[in-house]
């Protein structure tokens, strides 16, 4: 995306030159410049969450934007997202001290079975810096990890992701679980992964399937915000 | 029908798949991996019954794609044939392509993966190998074509933890006897850093789907 010459100083651009030239460093996964980059804003005296969402998840939603339109492919979102985490790194620890807005918890995992979590690290990542506190329960889960989990941290949003046509059904064991003790409700359950659609979200009984992070991370917030309104 | 499958090559047969071989009034419609596997059973079973298409393996790499293109393929022949047959499994396709083909009308073969009908479905699925990565003996030479540079890794061989590191074997199921093929999937082993099994399993449920 850039043309970024090896003689850039970082330090030597302005904000606005210096977030912009963030974006495009998370476009070419450029992970040790995202670093750089993040603590001179934090020297500058900016917010952490300010430099979360006005460089890192700007910059990962354009990445986004280019994956589902054909424009970029799973080696370069995994090279920025890899960037990502790199910012991510720096910044989290001071979002805590900071109070950054929260918007909701989540515990996600792999179901049993599958040991596939590239995209389900992808949409930890995304809803982390939506504002959201991820626990993320790895990959080869079985349901009682979620339930016990999200009654235990006080959830709001249940996240499984399978990768394997045989471990997609596993889902619907832990929604059916889920209705068994009377806590669906209690819950927002949202799915994704590569062989499910929205049909099949619908026939296990999950509240939404989510394409892509972006769209995980956009449903989760339409869901939390109706969940207020009602409340 | 042996100078036909010297004809074939991996290329062809990942990028556009094969035309018609055989004049058989069964038409067989199957992934461009599975080519030679099926032209040696015709061969050796003389199952002359059959006609063979095969589409473009490189499906494989976008599951999304199969049941259209399955699709497509069995309207364009379904009329000069008595019957279809579909030598997919799942592939991938989260049970669409399963729904297409009971929507159109045709068999395919109920397996998640050729590694599974290969292997042999039932023990494939009890053996329960989640930790395992497979290669046939298509996908041992198709190695790079078909995952190291799809995945970057040619590239960028710093994401190699974030796709493998969750596996720790490398099962190669062979079809033949190949002592290339061999080496060359042990290789693909250590270049994804992980342990070497090999099972070989011939040509699995292949066969008997294949015959009247």
């Amino acid at each position: 995306m850039s043309d970024q010459g090896d003689d850039l100083v970082l330090s030597e651009l302005n904000d606005s030159e210096l977030v912009e030239q963030m974006m495009d460093d998370l476009y070419d996964g450029l992970k040790d410049e995202i670093a750089e980059a993040v603590r001179i804003l934090l020297d500058r005296g900016w917010v952490p969450y300010d430099i979360l969402t006005k460089s890192l998840v700007l910059g990962m939603q354009i990445v986004g934007d280019d994956f589902r339109d054909g424009i970029l492919f799973v080696p370069e979102v995994l090279r920025a997202a890899q960037a990502m985490k790199g910012g991510m790194f720096i910044l989290k620890p001071l979002l805590v001290e900071t109070g950054a807005p929260k918007m909701g918890k989540m515990v996600i995992g792999t179901v049993k079975g599958d040991i596939h979590d590239i995209g389900k690290n992808l949409v930890a990542m995304m809803m982390e810096g939506a504002g959201f506190e991820i626990i993320d329960l790895g990959i080869n889960n079985p349901a009682e990890d979620y339930i016990n989990t999200a009654i235990a941290e006080n959830c709001d949003i249940i996240g499984m992701s399978a990768l394997l046509t045989t471990t997609m059904p596993y889902m619907k064991v832990v929604i059916d679980q889920l209705t068994e003790m009377g806590k669906r409700q209690d819950y927002i359950v949202l799915v994704g992964g590569a062989p499910l659609n929205d049909e099949f979200g619908k026939a296990i009984g999950a509240d939404a399937y989510c394409d892509d992070a972006a769209i995980a991370v956009e449903t989760a917030k339409s869901m939390i915000a109706r969940k207020h309104n009602q409340a | 029908m042996a100078e036909v499958i010297l004809d074939i090559t991996d290329k062809a047969l990942r990028d556009t798949g094969l035309c018609r071989v055989g004049a058989g009034k069964t038409l067989v419609i199957a992934c461009g991996a599975l080519a030679r596997e099926i032209l040696t059973i015709i061969e050796v079973n003389s199952l002359d019954h059959l006609t063979l298409t095969c589409l473009p393996a490189i499906l494989h790499n976008t599951p999304n794609d199969i049941p259209q293109a399955v699709a497509t393929a069995v309207e364009k022949h379904r009329n000069e044939f008595e019957t279809i047959l579909v030598a997919y499994g799942d592939c991938g396709t989260g049970g669409r392509l399963q729904t297409t083909c009971a929507r159109l009308g045709v068999t395919m073969i109920d397996a998640p993966h050729c590694y599974a009908f290969f292997d042999g479905t039932q023990d494939f699925i009890d053996r329960g190998e989640v930790t395992s990565f497979f290669l046939t003996d298509f996908l041992a030479r198709q190695f790079d074509a078909f995952v190291w540079q799809p995945l970057g890794l040619d590239r960028y061989p710093d994401l190699l933890d974030m796709y493998f590191g969750n596996y720790e074997t490398l099962v190669y199921l062979s079809q033949t006897d190949d002592a290339d093929l061999m080496r060359k999937a042990k290789d693909c082993a250590d270049r994804l850093g992980l342990k070497f099994e090999h099972r070989h399993t011939g040509y699995g449920e292949l066969a008997p789907f294949l015959r009247p």
